[in-house]
């Protein structure tokens, strides 16, 4: 089992707001990012991931915006994702405060970019996102918020990201997003021994018994959280709570 | 009271936003600066800096900082090193090419050394506990106030190996050996993790670190 597994809460964002969708879709408002992200990072959050689920250029300088904001009181790890595609945006998000980007899109349209990106800012700062949809016995990779299907195998894409230099994966299982219904821990272990970067497995999380049972099964290193949280049916110190007290190592 | 005023050193390597906003969380006054004067008359100064060795001892260079530098550590004020810029306060680097540093510590940079029977990655990315090498080596130091061992941020892929025992502030476990994850002398201290991505942990250390100001 890895050490250390961080505990990262996710935001979508649109516009000014959090919001949470089921299967990336149908989203909900919940209300201001900036209190959730402040909340979550005075419970113990190890990192946050702001994702902008619209992708449009308006959004995204709301997004930068919101980065900066948060630079002047959230003091752990940001990542920025959704709708980055040159060299220049990721340059853009990382001056707005971000210390990483997620990139999903425009690295399946051209995979070099990861490359580029990777060699320009270093490794650790370049994310892999890939939203995979079961098909058959293997997974799908989508794009645009899991409504566009590639045609490219999960498991092969995961390796060639990393191949291209990527530090990390956001692993998001488009089939059991927002259904708190726990992971798609074949899919999480399947690509978390395919890869040796590490793993940030997304989606499905409902409660901290099914965070423990991903993190002794699959491999991965972190786990992005989202309605567990926004929708108060756990908290960063229930799940991290759970987590010790099955010698899981985590930042307490 | 007056707010201690801190200089950041701007040298265009890596993003300082962070380190701005958390020095002003701690209630000092920041100011980013790459001009002798304004970097003198400070009352302490920060050296941050993320990637390469070379690319930093370049712009150190094409800046004329690297005096600035030898002198305001002489004046005796607090200064801190954060990540690549703990280690230009060594002597060398074997970072691609071998390149000199600032020789403020003596010792040198080398890549860090992960054994093969464990299954960590470099570069070391994520949370990690820094740990005291002796007893009450901390008191006063900027690891006065946090526990023993603390959690911290580190992104690298290099490590700092000073040659005096003593100069070692704090010790990290990883990939099966235990590297140099802080050092200090006198008035100079180097981190390689992130205070100001270690949440509370990182503040009050950077609290600490406004407090050595006399």
């Amino acid at each position: 089992m890895p050490h250390n597994i961080r505990i990262i809460p996710r935001l979508d964002i649109k516009g000014p707001n959090l919001v949470k969708g089921i299967h990336l879709e149908g989203i909900r408002v919940l209300g201001k990012p900036e209190d959730f992200a402040r909340n979550y990072y005075k419970a113990g959050a190890d990192e946050l991931i702001y994702m902008d689920v619209v992708a449009s250029l308006y959004n995204r300088n709301n997004l930068f915006h919101l980065i900066e904001k948060a630079c002047e009181e959230i003091f752990i790890p940001l990542t920025m994702g959704g709708g980055l595609r040159t060299i220049s945006d990721i340059e853009k998000a990382l001056r707005a405060g971000a210390d990483k980007v997620a990139i999903n899109t425009q690295a399946i349209k051209t995979p070099n970019f990861i490359k580029e990106a990777s060699r320009i800012f270093g490794s650790q700062c370049i994310v892999g996102s890939v939203e995979a949809k079961r098909k058959g016995d293997s997974w799908e990779s989508y794009i645009d918020s899991g409504r566009e299907p590639t045609g490219v195998n999960v498991l092969e894409w995961v390796k060639q990201m990393e191949d291209l230099g990527a530090g990390e994966i956001l692993l998001t299982s488009v089939d059991q997003e927002g259904t708190k219904k726990g992971f798609d821990i074949d899919l999480m272990k399947k690509v978390a021994d395919r890869v040796s970067i590490p793993v940030i497995a997304s989606g499905g999380a409902g409660s901290p018994e099914q965070i423990n049972d991903l993190i002794q099964q699959s491999g991965v290193n972190a786990v992005a959280v989202a309605s567990i949280l926004h929708y108060n049916i756990s908290s960063i110190p229930g799940i991290k709570d759970c987590l010790n007290r099955n010698r899981v190592e985590v930042r307490m | 009271m007056k707010k201690k005023r801190i200089s950041v050193i701007d040298y265009d390597i890596g993003n300082v936003k962070s380190i701005l906003r958390a020095l002003e969380k701690v209630g000092a006054e920041p100011v980013l600066s790459r001009e002798d004067k304004e970097i003198l008359s400070s009352d302490a100064a920060v050296f941050p800096g993320v990637g390469a060795f070379s690319v930093g001892m370049e712009n150190l260079r094409r800046y004329d900082l690297i005096d600035t530098i030898y002198r305001f550590v002489e004046t005796g004020k607090p200064f801190l090193g954060i990540c690549l810029g703990m280690q230009i306060l060594m002597e060398e680097s074997e970072e691609f090419v071998l390149t000199k540093g600032l020789g403020l510590l003596k010792g040198r940079v080398v890549r860090l050394i992960v054994e093969k029977s464990c299954d960590e990655k470099i570069p070391h990315v994520g949370w990690n506990k820094i740990e005291e090498p002796e007893e009450k080596r901390w008191k006063g130091t900027i690891f006065n106030s946090i526990k023993n061992p603390s959690s911290v941020y580190f992104v690298h892929s290099f490590m700092a190996q000073p040659s005096d025992p003593a100069d070692i502030l704090s010790t990290t476990v990883y990939g099966g050996n235990a590297f140099c994850s802080a050092v200090n002398r006198g008035n100079i201290y180097g981190c390689q993790f992130h205070p100001e991505k270690s949440a509370v942990t990182g503040l009050r250390i950077l609290d600490d670190f406004v407090g050595l100001i006399k």
